[in-house]
């Protein structure tokens, strides 16, 4: 959750040159007759597909992230096991033909668990994304928009919440909310992880929106849109917007990996999700005592995470690179 | 091509023979889309005191052309496919990276169209005209600071002194374009080559460069080449020009009879198709149509899909550059007819 | 046909320099525009020729409402245009409209060719009903030389001239009487400016449009205009019909910049009078007292600095001209090449 990213990603895809490899120039000339041997005519998005397809890294981590969203939507449909209940008697017992991962300190089916966890770590992810991208980005359209003083008050209250730690921070919304006697039910613990992360990750995205409005909104075409007498509404929404969505969807795609890393964090301090919900980071948390005797309890439900986070990042990182038109 | 000889400025004397050639080279350009054969034989030369125009539209591979004679094409995706670039009859691609890096800047020095990017902007201009005296000429500090204010003068920057410690962006256009004229000259260089000297400036701006770079040709009996798209300087201050189109030179003639009578279609259209401050309210003839796209050139001649004069024959057979008449060279089925038509 | 369908009187565009981000001073005002009156006619090209900093797009902005003037009046119709807002500004806007100079930045790279130019009638939708739009669309391709077909290509899919004709069709949906045109062939090739040179001159005859032709080449300019005023640091110095401008200019100004037009033929290089200004054109946020010429003008007299000279038809001049010591001069190359 450091801003150092943000300069990397914004690339404004602005009216660039013809996409071409190079110094530009020499080859603009021929390009229209290439394209018109296309068919289908396509957008720059259309493009960033095209390069898309043709990155493994691509395919193998949309491949991971549709199995973990799978598990996330129907955990039954890869294991018959039970997540919650376990016997006593299986306390530890090593991983086998029968269970895969073993079984847990209670008892319980580590592989049944694993699966089950998805659920509570993608969710909070997506969720807390999705609010960082909608409060971040309407805040950063608005500052970056209207500028003057909106902009400098929008900035320095993304400023104040930019300069709290990020864990201290969740660790005292948490506390406050969550603490040791609280008594939440499982849906008002992951509303508020969302919320935490959500309002200390806005000011990220609000930083990489304004940016990017900053640099499209004198574009040419911008002016060209007011000669014609459009309104702030269709400005924003036809011109600014989808010219300055790519470093967000970017992002976005990077955060939910770092979203899942980040509730597991919480979960395992203690201060997130609570046991009888199932999720990742609850595991490793119950696992840590047993790590000497048991190491597959940590081993399992640690790996999925990581597969879990890498496969995100890792595709933000291709479309990042698909999307950039300095790459091309 | 090896028959196209020297239409030479007027012939005669040629006091260092060719100090510069290119000789058939092919350049091409690797993308993603696909191979763009962006330099396709071309084939020029200059020599000591004389001014070369290449003159093209953008995508005519003129700009490339300079690029690789300097040594500064972008690898990938311009990759150099065949022919030679000779420096004093030596071969500047066979050379090593540290020969060729010795050659640059004493013995080819090149200016370009945006001065405010190729300065650095966080040095002063002073600072990085006397850098090239410490490094290549290991001049102390003091000597070079006093060169590099003497260069400044030399392109007459005013106060020259005071100048010498401002920041480019302290400069105006035309006082930056000054500045690195100062600097590429800074090593005393064979052969300048000027990338769209004028292009960025002021028309007022524009003369006063152009004088300056030809007075100072003149000084230092300096080869120049000036790459540029506006038929106007090059008839200002060229002694001979290259026309290049889809990365062939498809004319070269001298600068007098080129403007009198061209010898190419394309030249002949370019000519047509300035506005002229003398002629108000006619149409303008146009060529029509688009340059050819590099990846897909169209067999035969290059220009054939946009040429008036195109015959069957322009379709199937490229047309070398041949020597039409005396001092010129087309690369046209058609030339001859051209030069003799009324 | 001698109907002023535009006005500007004294326009005057400043833009303040600030310091400070949280509390911001004025430090000073960039005189973009400074004083500027003439008149565009129906059906006529006005040229408006400067060098960079002038205030010439400055100018274009203000005559576009894009910008709201510090003094003066734009005047279309009679109507001042910068006290519009709204649903009257909205209206005006059909009938004034902007073809700007680079075609690479000024079309919505993620829009269709489509969407582009069927943008204004969204915008106006009174204009034309939903289910007619999208063959306006095709006519309006066809109009400006293009292939009605690539209705669903992207901007990116097009050449530099191919762009330009795009957004020239996307001016003229709106039917507009007035077309401020900035630099509008500048930044192409110079076959393919010719092409777009003739379809402005086609489409001006065609639906009787006015022009306002914005541009630093003067050859561009006299090809296409009618009258053509000429612009230094903020000031109108000299305007007058393209013959009197061009033939027999009386500011010194007009007169070095058209003796330094580089003309395409080599034969009239040693025989050329070129008259060589020096320096460069100074800060626009602390220009020259009295006449802002006077730096580089070879004729400064002490005047020249105290008195600021107006606009107006001089001895010497038979057209207006700002000037003290207007007077005419052989231009000799603008004669003499052919």
């Amino acid at each position: 959750m450091s801003d150092p990213t943000a300069a990397s990603i914004v690339s404004t895809p602005p009216a660039t040159m013809p996409t071409e490899a190079g110094s530009g120039a020499p080859t603009n000339a021929g390009l229209p007759e290439s394209q018109q041997k296309q068919q289908k005519p396509r957008g720059l998005l259309g493009d960033a597909w095209l390069d898309l397809r043709r990155k493994p890294l691509f395919w193998i981590s949309a491949a991971f992230i549709v199995l973990f969203l799978l598990m996330a939507a129907f955990p039954s449909l890869f294991t018959s096991g039970d997540a919650v209940n376990g016997t006593l008697s299986r306390s530890r017992v090593e991983p086998s033909a029968d269970a895969w991962f073993g079984y847990d300190v209670q008892g319980r089916d580590v592989f049944a668990r694993t699966i089950y966890g998805a659920r509570a770590s993608i969710v909070v992810a997506v969720l807390s994304t999705m609010g960082t991208l909608l409060i971040g980005g309407a805040m950063g359209i608005i500052a970056g928009y209207r500028g003057g003083w909106v902009d400098a008050l929008l900035s320095r209250i993304a400023d104040i919440f930019f300069g709290l730690p990020f864990v201290l921070g969740s660790i005292v919304i948490l506390t406050t909310f969550n603490g040791a006697g609280t008594d939440n039910g499982e849906w008002q613990i992951m509303g508020l992880v969302i919320m935490s992360l959500t309002v200390l990750s806005w000011p990220v995205t609000m930083r990489l929106m304004r940016s990017s409005v900053l640099a499209t909104k004198e574009a040419d075409y911008i002016v060209a849109a007011r000669a014609l007498g459009a309104g702030t509404g269709r400005i924003i929404l036809k011109h600014l917007l989808p010219n300055c969505l790519a470093p967000l969807l970017v992002y976005g795609t990077i955060m939910v990996g770092s979203f899942i890393g980040a509730e597991a964090t919480l979960s395992f301090l203690g201060i997130g999700l609570k046991t009888p919900v199932v999720s990742w980071g609850i595991m490793i948390s119950e696992a840590q005592n047993y790590i000497r005797v048991s190491p597959y309890l940590l081993f399992f439900p640690s790996a999925f995470l990581v597969a879990a986070v890498l496969s995100f990042v890792m595709l933000g990182e291709a479309v990042r690179e698909a999307l950039d038109p300095k790459l091309r | 091509m090896s028959e196209q000889s020297a239409p030479g400025a007027d012939g005669s004397g040629r006091p260092s023979g060719r100090l510069l050639e290119v000789d058939d080279l092919r350049v091409e350009f690797r993308t993603r889309d696909g191979v763009a054969k962006v330099i396709n034989g071309v084939t020029y030369h200059v020599d000591a005191g004389e001014t070369l125009a290449v003159l093209g539209e953008s995508g005519s591979g003129k700009s490339v052309t300079a690029q690789t004679i300097m040594g500064i094409l972008d690898t990938p995706p311009g990759f150099v496919t065949g022919g030679q670039v000779r420096f004093h009859g030596k071969d500047m691609l066979a050379m090593s990276a540290e020969q060729r890096r010795r050659i640059r800047g004493e013995g080819i020095a090149m200016i370009f169209q945006d001065s405010l990017s190729a300065l650095n902007p966080v040095f002063t201009v002073g600072f990085q005209i006397a850098e090239q005296f410490r490094i290549r000429r290991g001049m102390s500090r003091a000597d070079a600071k006093k060169r590099a204010i003497e260069m400044l003068d030399q392109v007459k920057i005013p106060n020259a002194k005071g100048r010498y410690s401002n920041y480019p962006h302290q400069f105006s256009g035309g006082m930056r374009q000054r500045a690195m004229i100062a600097m590429s000259l800074a090593l005393d260089p064979e052969v300048l080559i000027a990338d769209e000297p004028t292009t960025a400036l002021d028309v007022t701006v524009q003369a006063q460069i152009m004088d300056l770079l030809g007075e100072l040709q003149r000084e230092r009996q300096m080869g120049m080449i000036l790459i540029t798209h506006d038929l106007g300087v090059v008839a200002d201050v060229a002694d001979r020009i290259a026309v290049m189109y889809a990365g062939r030179i498809v004319e070269e003639a001298d600068v007098y009879d080129l403007y009198a009578k061209p010898a190419h279609p394309y030249t002949l259209g370019l000519l047509n198709s300035i506005p002229r401050m003398d002629e108000k309210g006619q149409e303008l003839r146009t060529i029509k149509g688009l340059p050819p796209n590099l990846m897909n050139i169209p067999p035969g001649c290059p220009f054939n899909p946009r040429c008036p004069m195109a015959q069957p024959v322009c379709r199937e057979k490229l047309p070398p550059l041949l020597q039409v008449g005396r001092s010129r060279a087309s690369a046209c089925h058609f030339a001859e007819e051209l030069v003799n038509r009324d | 046909m001698t109907e002023n369908i535009i006005e500007v009187r004294d326009l005057v565009k400043h833009y303040p320099v600030t310091r400070g981000i949280v509390f911001k001073k004025t430090i000073g005002q960039v005189k973009a525009v400074d004083g500027v009156s003439f008149e565009l006619k129906a059906g006529e090209t006005l040229g408006v020729v400067g060098e960079s900093g002038c205030g010439k797009s400055t100018l274009a902005r203000v005559l576009m409402n894009l910008e709201r003037p510090t003094a003066g009046q734009v005047l279309y119709k009679g109507q001042d245009i910068s006290k519009l807002s709204g649903g009257a500004l909205r209206r005006l806007r059909r009938q004034i409209q902007l073809v700007m100079q680079d075609p690479y930045t000024s079309l919505n790279p993620r829009m269709t060719v489509g969407d582009l130019i069927g943008e204004p009638f969204e915008i106006h939708p009174d204009v034309a009903p939903r289910g007619s739009r999208r063959s306006k669309v095709k006519e309006l391709l066809d109009l400006v030389g293009l292939n009605p077909e690539h209705i669903n290509r992207y901007p990116h899919q097009f050449s530099g001239g191919q762009r330009q004709r795009i957004g020239i069709a996307r001016a003229l949906a709106l039917r507009p009487e007035v077309i401020v045109c900035d630099e509008p062939v500048s930044a192409l090739d110079v076959s393919i400016q010719a092409q777009v040179m003739n379809l402005l001159e086609k489409l001006q005859a065609e639906f009787g449009l006015s022009y306002v032709f914005i541009a630093h080449d003067l050859s561009v300019v006299r090809h296409l205009s009618d009258r053509v005023a000429v612009m230094y640091l903020g000031k109108m110095v000299e305007i007058g019909t393209e013959d009197e401008i061009y033939e027999r200019p009386t500011h010194p100004y007009t007169q070095a910049l058209l003796s330094a037009v580089p003309v395409p033929d080599p034969t009239l290089r040693d025989n050329k009078a070129i008259i060589r200004l020096t320096g460069d054109v100074p800060s626009p946020v602390s220009p020259p007292s009295g006449c802002r010429f006077r730096t580089r003008c070879w004729k400064a007299q002490d005047i020249c600095a105290q008195e600021v000279p107006l606009l107006q038809i001089r001895r010497g001049s038979d057209h207006p001209s700002a000037c003290h010591f207007a007077e005419k001069r052989e231009i000799v190359a603008t004669h003499e090449a052919a």
